[in-house]
């Protein structure tokens, strides 16, 4: 085992008790090191911990001020479903992990950024307490996440003004740096960030002109076509791009056009629409730079190393798991994976397995596009919003998309005439309704809640007075859906709502909002 | 504004090249720049070839200052702390009839003075650079051809002005003049204040014309902007070609390249297309597929997917179709240098030694003692070694924090740029690096952002992208709503320059 040394001692840089003996300026390396504490490395820790490794000897090394990976800045709710079988928001979900990670003692080295990784396994980091840290553990993780698409990549002619973002640098200026990025936004691509963010910035006041998704079909989830999108009568063009980007300064409006089955831009078809910001939701890369410099064999068609079963990459000792991987749409299965890997790479450095690389590979299962069935749905979702047919109430049909779940049933609902045989009764006083397309009895519940008394679940931010002059968010949702029609006037009402910390997760910020029943509550911890 | 002896206006290359140049005299001079950094315009979207000097035409003042220029950048680097490599450029042809045309350009090069050209094979041109296409039959070499980063030598050469007296004043736009009896120059009038001069050097680059006529008499030449499109590969595909690929030259311009740059990427490009606008900075489809198609020809393992960014410049070229180095004809005590398209980023320091000799015929020049010409070394954590690094975190735990991953810049190098005068996103990018690499900014922006606001003492939804009403954010305060973000003034706070006053 080699020793890690310490080049400088500064402050505390360990999360929970562990400290260092840093009296010879020498320590011990983990026997796990994990690249990336998002939610695939924190899988990953737990597993090898599982897997009989002492956790005091599993590195988590971390590039962020906080762990959670992209997950603190998904406020958003959602997540969990299959793992916990409740939904979460995004820091919630993090918030189980990073406990089960602190409770077991694994090391979390933050602000930590690895800068070489070689094919020995040696890995060079460096934070600003400790300076340069090398060591060579038995066996690495690489969970080192994705990254977004940006505008060159998908060659958006036009000019260079501000306010061209990706969906997700626009998250983390709204949901933790306390920012807008405008007053007025188009965004391109229906992929799942791009939509979570329409309704984003709709909540915090921005009109969101439109998103515009060059495919026949939206890229993200049916639920989020519904539940961002046609909640709030935000168009949703498809086959449709931006073409071309105005503006000097700042954006000053995009130039539209719809394309053909190749994707080519219709001639004559070209529009106007006036935005000051442009927001691009158009597909995730795995990160995979530190894994090229180890030599790691990577696939050309996800982007991630080229994996064993045991995802194990072709470099011995060096595993991967999560988005660096190939790119997941839940990140339960993110978590799944992350643990799986970890497990492998615990036993590994154990010695209780031996390597696998250099043995068949067969490709981890990754899905070129949506299944069929998804795909019904989120066309079905998508025409929805493109027929403004949402929240038919008083009339006495109504086709529902199923956001339980990610499979997206179509659900239609009916009341039934007098006379007639009903399956469920209607609940608001009229008459039965009658429910088809369903796969699941939760499916008829949330079908019949959508004819008669739509419900959502609000997430937000409030502020936080701290002593510093920069604005810190807690992140909040209610504590159960509330009606659609109270999100805005809520969300409103939370504009205004500062908090004093320490807040601690699940505390209670406004009770009872606007008399839905619903308490507010923090969706994050804040000392 | 007060006073000064020499008024510069334009802080591009050429403009600073020019202060940095007259700051080894005893004078008082003043570099006037109306975007909200110096090699905002045209420099910062230049190719940042230092040319050998075979293109130009058979001794023209162009030739003569390409080559003298080529000379001095070893030298004027070296001061400046500012990346320069050598690496020679190849001409390549796939026809066999264009073999005449490498020897005139041969012939051309060796009487303007490029040491070193030689005509190569197409075998031999191919072990040079083994990634270029099989069918090329030969090629001119010139080993003196150079890349320098364009931003970087602009930005420094203002820096070290600076240091050396010369007040830059950013976000200042030249608006009028007025004459004393007998048609002597007196006053500019700027968007931030009157200011009396002796001489002004119209190094306005676009927008040279427009200053010129303000001398009254009309237009003595006319600018045609002329566009060029560029397109940046990613680091990993770095190693392309290791010298800088022309084609054969057309008319106006010397074609579509593949371009080692000095940070280390290949960018291909540029298109020549004249616009009408001095405005016009968008890419275009066409510009894409032209230059791919160009490129490609030459280098077949090109790959559009590793394409990062990708921007548009506009070229000073005027309707002269040369260099325009020389004292107004209707005003005393100005002299214009305008209409500088390539090679003008190799020649300026060259125009910069003839401007300062045109000064000197008109005054006496008392070389100032305490001229330091050396810049300090900007801080590179990328480029240091482990030992380097070592000691830098343990001087400066700011070193510790990388800001901007894909280009591993350190917050240290943010800040020490901030402080060598970067008041903007791109005024940080340009001369660290962070956002210019494959994320382009997604993951650093926000961190940049924040050290800015920091550093500058202003808040978040004051920092722009590149000055004017470039803002990058709003408030998310609700009474900020209606008031949009092109409602407020400029202010001051790109304009506070590089610390000028």
């Amino acid at each position: 085992m080699d020793v890690m040394r310490v080049m400088s001692v500064g402050r505390a840089w360990v999360r929970g008790e562990h400290t260092m003996d840093t009296k010879k300026g020498v320590v011990d390396g983990p026997d796990v090191a994990i690249i990336g504490g998002g939610p695939a490395g924190l899988a990953a820790a737990i597993g090898a911990c599982n897997a009989g490794v002492d956790p005091d000897r599993v590195f988590i090394l971390e590039r962020g001020e906080r762990l959670g990976g992209i997950l603190p800045q998904c406020i958003h709710h959602g997540f969990g479903l299959h793992r916990f079988k409740e939904e979460l928001t995004g820091p919630e979900y993090a918030d189980r992990f990073i406990r089960e990670v602190e409770r077991l003692g694994v090391k979390v080295l933050l602000n930590t950024m690895v800068i070489e990784l070689g094919a020995d396994r040696r890995i060079t980091a460096v934070n600003d307490s400790q300076g340069l840290i090398s060591f060579r553990p038995r066996a690495v993780v690489l969970a080192m996440g994705c990254r977004e698409r940006t505008r060159a990549q998908i060659r958006i002619p036009g000019t260079r003004p501000a306010g061209v973002f990706t969906a997700g640098t626009a998250q983390r200026l709204v949901n933790i740096e306390g920012y807008l990025p405008g007053r007025r936004a188009v965004i391109i691509g229906s992929g799942d960030i791009g939509l979570i963010m329409a309704r984003r910035l709709t909540i915090e006041g921005v009109e969101v002109a439109g998103v515009f998704e060059i495919l026949p079909y939206p890229g993200g989830l049916a639920r989020n076509v519904v539940q961002c999108l046609e909640d709030f009568g935000i168009p949703l063009y498809l086959s449709h791009t931006v073409v071309e980007i105005h503006g000097r300064d700042r954006v000053t409006g995009v130039t539209v056009a719809r394309v053909d089955s190749s994707g080519d831009a219709v001639p004559g078809s070209e529009s106007h629409v006036e935005c000051d910001t442009v927001l691009l939701s158009v597909g995730l890369i795995p990160e995979n730079e530190l894994s090229r410099m180890a030599g790691v064999e990577i696939d050309p068609l996800t982007g991630g190393p080229v994996v064993t079963e045991s995802f194990e990459t072709s470099v011995s000792g060096i595993f991967a798991c999560g988005n660096v991987l190939h790119v997941n749409d839940l990140v339960d299965n993110v978590s799944d994976e992350g643990e799986r890997a970890g497990r492998q790479a615990g036993l590994y450095a154990t010695g209780t397995i031996g390597t696998t690389a250099g043995t068949p590979r067969p490709r981890p299962a990754v899905r070129p596009g949506p299944v069929p069935g998804e795909l019904a749905a989120k066309h079905e979702a998508a025409l929805l919003v493109a027929r403004g047919q949402g929240g038919l109430s008083g009339s006495n049909f109504m086709r529902v998309v199923c956001t339980i779940c990610p499979v997206g049933c179509i659900i239609e609902v009916r009341r039934a005439p007098a006379g007639e045989v009903a399956t469920a009764p209607a609940g608001d006083g009229g008459g039965a309704l009658e429910i088809r397309g369903n796969k699941c009895k939760r499916g008829a519940t949330y079908a019949i809640e959508e004819f008669t008394s739509p419900k959502r679940t609000l997430t937000t931010t409030v502020r936080a007075r701290v002593a510093t002059c920069a604005d810190v968010l807690v992140p909040v949702r209610t504590s159960s859906p509330i009606a659609k029609d109270l999100i805005l006037p809520a969300a409103r009402e939370l504009a205004s709502v500062e908090v004093r910390p320490p807040v601690r997760i699940g505390d209670v910020i406004v009770r009872d909002i606007l008399g839905s029943g619903a308490d507010v509550i923090a969706t994050a911890s804040l000392p | 504004m007060g006073c000064a002896d020499i008024a510069i206006i334009g802080g591009g290359v050429v403009g600073c090249a020019i202060a940095r140049e007259l700051s080894r005299y005893e004078l008082d001079v003043v570099l006037l720049e109306k975007e909200a950094e110096v090699g905002f315009g045209t420099s910062k979207a230049n190719s940042g070839i230092v040319h050998a000097g075979f293109h130009s035409d058979r001794g023209t003042q162009e030739a003569r200052l390409c080559v003298e220029g080529n000379k001095m950048f070893d030298a004027l680097c070296g001061e400046l702390a500012v990346p320069f490599r050598r690496n020679g450029s190849l001409l390549v042809t796939k026809t066999r009839s264009d073999m005449s045309e490498l020897e005139r350009l041969l012939s051309q090069g060796i009487h303007n003075g490029v040491p070193g050209l030689k005509i190569l094979s197409g075998q031999q041109v191919l072990d040079l650079e083994p990634n270029l296409s099989r069918d090329i039959v030969g090629g001119l070499y010139a080993p003196t051809a150079g890349v320098v980063s364009p931003y970087e030598l602009t930005m420094a050469l203002a820096e070290n002005a600076q240091a050396n007296g010369v007040r830059v004043i950013t976000s200042c736009e030249v608006t009028g003049m007025t004459f004393a009896d007998g048609g002597r120059l007196k006053r500019l009038k700027t968007s931030r204040g009157d200011i009396i001069v002796r001489y002004v050097i119209n190094a306005a680059g676009l927008f040279g014309d427009d200053i010129a006529a303000l001398a009254g008499g009309g237009r003595p030449f006319r600018i045609i902007p002329r566009k060029g499109e560029e397109y940046i590969l990613d680091r990993r595909v770095g190693s392309l070609v290791t010298r800088t690929i022309f084609p054969m030259p057309t008319p106006n311009s010397k074609g579509i390249l593949v371009i080692p740059t000095a940070d280390g990427n290949i960018m291909i490009g540029p298109t020549a297309v004249e616009v009408e606008s001095k405005y016009d900075l968008g890419t275009t489809r066409g510009g894409f597929e032209e230059i791919f198609r160009a490129t490609r020809d030459l280098v077949p393992s090109l790959d559009a997917r590793d394409i990062i960014a990708s921007f548009a410049g506009l070229r000073a070229a005027s309707d002269r179709h040369s260099f325009i180095i020389e004292r107004s004809p209707g005003v005393r005590g100005f002299i214009n240098v305008c209409g500088i398209e390539s090679p003008g980023l190799t020649a300026s320091p060259a125009i910069a030694r003839m401007v300062a000799g045109m000064i000197g015929e008109e005054m006496a020049l008392k070389p100032k003692r305490s001229f330091n010409p050396e810049r300090r070394l900007a801080p590179r954590f990328r480029e240091m070694s482990t030992a380097e690094r070592r000691r830098a975190i343990a001087r400066d735990p700011a070193f510790g924090r990388v800001v901007c991953r894909c280009e591993l810049v350190a917050e240290a190098e943010v800040v020490d740029a901030i402080r060598r005068g970067a008041r903007t996103l791109d005024g940080v990018k340009f001369r660290t690096r962070a956002g210019m690499g494959r994320c382009q900014g997604g993951f650093c922006t926000p961190r940049v952002m924040r050290i800015l606001a920091r550093e500058l003492g202003v808040s978040m939804e004051d920092l722009t992208k590149r000055g004017g009403a470039s803002f990058l954010v709003v408030s998310k305060h609700a009474d900020a709503g209606t008031a949009g973000i092109y409602g407020r003034d400029e202010g001051d706070e790109c304009g506070a320059g590089m610390g000028a006053r």
